[in-house]
């Protein structure tokens, strides 16, 4: 009997440290899980900025400009011949504008640091495939010595527009047109979204046309973005005419698919301020609209701006429907007007890693951390702001 | 005149003009309660009201007839002179002032006429996602039924050949003789999208629902609020960056890692792609299946523990199958994201139409075939072009039968908990 006893004790051990086991493993699965998501993420910024942040530094060159009067017809004199093969040919071709506008250089000499092709930046920096020919290496090494050629700040990607020469090549005109389509998308859908909410959730009738519009805007939040860029193309750009490219195309586009997130966020911050707000306000005699404006919006405006940040970044940050309106031109000055092609920080990204030249690399992966930064900055405003004005009723 | 610029008058004159009659609606009214014959007695709104009614009884009657002119000229119906446009409207909002001040009296209904309009915005503002919706259901459609009527419909769906290369000769009307026939079988295409959703539901799936349970059932509440923003990160990050991300640094270390096994790889591997939008819908899954397995009442979970079971052993036979709804709808809502996906494929998946099973090939997606027909210089009345929208309509059907479905179980399943 005693054994018998310690027998099914003893089983009854082995099964609980067995079901302990499994416990304990089940923990670790969920454990092990947000661990590869999170490592996921560390190897992805490693990476990018691995490869992008190279490109903030480029090669110059210290040269002699001889600013002749027969520079003005042929550039390439304004060099001794050496240094002529060295340097960008987009900065060699811009000479004689430069002295168009400025004739009184003509006949001085000057001492300049110049930005350098290519593939001296892409050698001095240890690339693979720089494509530097092996002559040309040795003078690079011993301009190196000499401190003639040195890597220094890239403030030309801040500065310039897209180019062909990836030494030119810039985020300028791309930053713009994201602003002005950033710009464009806040004044159509904030206003439309927070009209749409506030209807929805302080006056809309129980019926089923406000069940449809609810039903519909959870749809909408969830299309593909893709198909946004088909409605734009069909209906601004092929029925109402407005220009292909133009930020004001993009901007309509990037509105419509912002809208739903907009009225997601409005709603919910709509909703938390408490009924009893509102029924102090009527206790008083204020009416409807007047509770809404001067009561319930005031409450809610931390939260419906976060909802507008998170919309917006999310904006920003999207290429497949600007694509299909046509945002991903070669664009390599500054757009003036709404009307004028344009192209987005995203749409600069793809365009340079379609590239074949391998120096647009490290420049599409420093776009990528230009185009994080600042994403992730609103977003973190965004949180923020939610955190900050969190209230307890 | 230019379209934007008669844009430019139309609301630069616009907006002053609202002020002007803002100020003179209100000082009249203000005029009329101080020293007009009633003086004394008290107007029935507020000064401002009546400063907003005038400002609308411009404004109005000038929109209107701004838009009813934007859509003649759009429908082609009428060419209106630009200076023509700006001179009809800007003599209805004359007249619509000199109409409004005209009603201003002390014992007007000034605040009740206002937020009748302002109702009436509200309702305008709601009805534009219904418009977008048609919108976008319409420019599919139509011209999906152009491109219909060019290629059969059966063919389109149960075709194992998209050749379309030839399809602009036939919209150029050019002679077609002696040349293949564009072949436009959506079949290797839509295999392509379903194996890399596949490849990202098997990345997503275990992550987010393990992430899920980890963040609602183990971690703190202090843990659990660190870690949610951070996996969040990852829905965050734009979708051109993971297409770069996929195409330089993943793609070559599939194409390594499966040479080392000694298998051959394209660049333009499926796996790729697959893996980096697995990532990228983590959040979705992770999200939701956390919301709704929080919402899963905790007398269950205590009456379980109650009765001698392991805490993992509740989480699986109690907790999960309770939530499970929840979560299915999750996983819907998340293929439906990957489905839709269109930069990770487009820099990182191939362009060149594949039947195959073996995720190391090039193939290629729905959305990759609808940004390649569109981003050309090809004329848009070719069956080419056209084809991107009827793949545009399978892909929103598709979608939003995964939301509707998703939204549909997910309601049923609060309605169990409430």
């Amino acid at each position: 009997m005693a054994e018998l006893m310690l027998k099914s004790a003893l089983q009854s051990d082995a099964r609980k440290r067995r079901r302990n086991r499994a416990d304990r493993r089940f923990k670790w699965y969920g454990f092990t899980a947000l661990v590869l998501a999170m490592a996921f993420l560390v190897f992805f910024f490693i990476d990018i900025i691995g490869k992008g942040l190279p490109a903030f530094q480029q090669a110059e060159m210290l040269v002699q400009v001889s600013y002749s009067e027969a520079v003005k017809d042929n550039y390439n004199l304004a060099l001794d011949k050496i240094s002529r093969k060295l340097v960008s040919r987009s900065w060699l071709r811009t000479i004689p504008m430069m002295l168009e506008d400025h004739p009184e250089l003509v006949g001085t000499t000057s001492e300049e640091w110049v930005v350098t092709d290519y593939h001296i930046d892409q050698f001095l920096k240890g690339h693979e495939g720089h494509g530097l020919i092996e002559k040309d290496q040795k003078l690079v090494e011993k301009l190196c010595e000499e401190g003639k050629i040195k890597l220094a700040f890239n403030s030309g990607f801040f500065t310039h527009g897209d180019s062909k020469m990836p030494e030119n090549a810039g985020i300028l005109a791309s930053a713009i047109g994201s602003v002005l389509v950033l710009l464009l998308t806040m004044l159509v859908a904030v206003p439309i979204g927070v009209m749409t909410a506030i209807y929805l959730e302080e006056f809309a009738p129980d019926n089923r046309f406000t069940q449809l519009i609810e039903v519909n805007i959870n749809n909408l939040a969830a299309i593909p973005s893709i198909l946004y860029g088909l409605l734009g193309l069909a209906i601004f750009i092929n029925f109402m005419g407005v220009p292909r490219s133009s930020a004001l195309a993009g901007g309509l586009t990037l509105a419509l698919m912002t809208l739903p997130i907009i009225i997601i966020a409005t709603r919910a911050a709509l909703r938390a301020v408490p009924e009893t707000i509102r029924e102090a306000a009527y206790g008083l005699g204020a009416s409807n609209l007047q509770t809404v404006w001067d009561h319930v919006l005031p409450l809610a405006k931390p939260g419906i701006l976060t909802g507008a940040i998170i919309g917006l970044a999310q904006a920003m940050g999207e290429t497949a429907p600007l694509l299909i309106v046509g945002m991903m031109a070669y664009i390599p000055e500054a757009p003036h007007s709404i009307l004028e092609a344009t192209t987005v920080l995203p749409a600069q990204v793809y365009t340079w890693s379609g590239e074949s030249i391998r120096a647009f690399e490290e420049r599409t992966a420093a776009g990528i951390m230009v185009l994080l930064a600042v994403l992730l900055s609103m977003n973190a405003l965004a949180v923020r702001l939610r955190n900050r004005s969190e209230t307890n009723w | 005149m230019t379209i934007s610029t008669i844009f430019m008058l139309f609301f630069g004159g616009l907006i002053p003009l609202m002020l002007m009659a803002y100020w003179l609606a209100r000082g009249k009214a203000i005029r009329l309660a101080v020293e007009g014959k009633g003086a004394g007695t008290r107007l029935h709104s507020l000064p401002s009201f009546h400063g907003w009614y005038a400002a609308i009884w411009i404004s109005l009657p000038a929109l209107a007839s701004g838009f009813l002119f934007s859509v003649l000229h759009l429908s082609g119906l009428l060419e209106v002179p630009g200076p023509m446009l700006l001179a009809s409207s800007f003599l209805l909002a004359a007249s619509g002032l000199w109409m409004g001040m005209q009603h201003i009296t002390l014992d007007f209904r000034a605040r009740q006429a206002v937020e009748k309009v302002m109702r009436g915005m509200l309702f305008a503002a709601a009805t534009i996602s219904i418009l977008t919706t048609i919108g976008i259901v319409l420019s599919v459609v139509f011209e999906s039924i152009r491109f219909f009527k060019v290629i059969s419909f059966w063919d389109f769906i149960t075709g194992t050949k998209w050749q379309p290369d030839t399809a602009f000769l036939i919209g150029a009307g050019r002679d077609t003789t002696g040349v293949a026939p564009p072949l436009f079988g959506s079949v290797p295409v839509f295999a392509g999208t379903f194996m890399i959703t596949a490849i990202a539901m098997l990345v997503a799936v275990p992550v987010g629902l393990f992430s899920a349970i980890y963040m609602s059932e183990y971690a703190s509440f202090r843990v659990r609020g660190r870690l949610k923003p951070m996996l969040e990160i990852l829905a965050g990050i734009p979708t051109v960056v993971y297409g770069f991300f996929a195409a330089i640094t993943i793609s070559p270390i599939v194409v390594k890692v499966a040479h080392a096994f000694g298998l051959e790889a394209s660049y333009t591997n499926a796996l790729a792609p697959g893996l980096i939008m697995g990532v990228m819908i983590i959040p979705f899954v992770s999200s939701l299946s956390d919301d709704v397995i929080r919402a899963v009442p905790q007398s269950l979970r205590d009456g379980s523990l109650a009765l001698g079971m392991t805490k993992a052993e509740t989480i699986r036979h109690i907790v999960l199958p309770a939530a499970m709804p929840g979560i299915v709808s999750a996983f819907l809502l998340a293929m439906s994201r990957a489905i839709g996906e269109t930069m990770i494929v487009v820099m990182a998946a191939g362009l060149r139409p594949n039947l195959t099973m073996n995720p190391l090939e090039g193939m290629t997606t729905v959305t990759v075939k609808i940004v390649e027909a569109l981003t050309g210089d090809q004329e848009f009345d070719s069956a080419f072009t056209l084809a991107a929208f009827a793949l545009g309509l399978v892909l929103l059907m598709v979608t939003l039968t995964l939301n509707i479905v998703s939204t549909i179980v997910v309601r049923k399943f609060k309605q169990r908990y409430e």
